[in-house]
């Protein structure tokens, strides 16, 4: 199934709504950031909102995963929603990205900041879909 | 942002769609950490190498927001890192979690020195 051209068309139909989906949450959080902070100083208005859809879109993604892995009824679903969808809206270089834009010291409280929520998620989607421990 | 919001989300999954695919091409031939490792510091070093060109908003959505974006990919890294945190121990997970972090780093800075430097 993961190799043949049917698999291909899952991953790149999964991968087109992830990141369709991630640039919404991206456009979307940076929105409400920027209203959230309206009347407040130009300053934290121009740097804050930095990563933050990034960060949004890679914790719900990596726990969404957690658990599609555990409970994928099939290799259909694990290439459409998991390799496809989940894989495309969470993203890696992104968040490089938006941590070398922030700088230090924000830009290595970004990553810390990531890693923990991230690895928590992902472990939380993984017990919720019953996974367990070795 | 320049495009239209309906291009704009064209760009960004159709780069998406690409992405992925070819994120799912290198898992089929290497094994998967390595393999999630690979496409995060390629996908790092393209999107540096991207966000320093002067390309125009149009190519940066459909390469750096979609092809680059989906490409890499945290929600693998960060399961992965957990199932190999409870599998072989902390000293793997944290080896995964630092070498991503260190080689995605380097390769993003490398990819946008050398496009900053060629185009001057």
């Amino acid at each position: 199934m993961e190799r043949t051209p049917y698999g291909f068309l899952l991953v790149a139909a999964g991968g087109f709504l992830g990141a369709v989906a991630r640039h919404a949450v991206d456009v979307g959080v940076a929105a409400a950031l920027a209203a959230a902070a309206a009347g407040t100083s130009p300053e934290i208005l121009g740097g804050f909102p930095t990563g933050a859809g990034t960060l949004v879109a890679n914790v719900a993604g990596s726990f969404a995963l957690g658990l599609l892995l555990t409970r994928a009824s099939s290799d259909r679903v694990r290439l459409f929603v998991g390799t496809g969808a989940l894989s495309s809206f969470t993203t890696y270089s992104t968040f490089v990205s938006d941590a070398v834009a922030l700088g230090t010291p924000a830009g290595a409280w970004y990553v810390a900041v990531s890693y923990a929520t991230g690895f928590v998620a992902a472990a939380l989607g993984l017990a919720a879909g019953g996974w367990r421990r070795r | 942002m320049t495009a239209a919001p309906l291009l704009a989300t064209a760009l960004v999954g159709v780069g998406g769609a690409l992405g992925a695919v070819s994120r799912h091409a290198v898992g089929l031939r290497v094994e998967g950490r390595r393999s999630v490792l690979l496409v995060n510091a390629l996908g790092s070093f393209a999107l540096g190498a991207v966000s320093a060109a002067p390309i125009g908003s149009t190519a940066a959505l459909l390469l750096g927001v979609g092809f680059c974006g989906a490409f890499t990919t945290f929600s693998s890294f960060a399961v992965g890192t957990v199932r190999a945190a409870s599998e072989t121990g902390a000293r793997a997970a944290a080896t995964i979690a630092a070498s991503n972090l260190a080689a995605a780093l380097a390769a993003f800075l490398l990819g946008s020195f050398l496009v900053a430097a060629v185009v001057g």
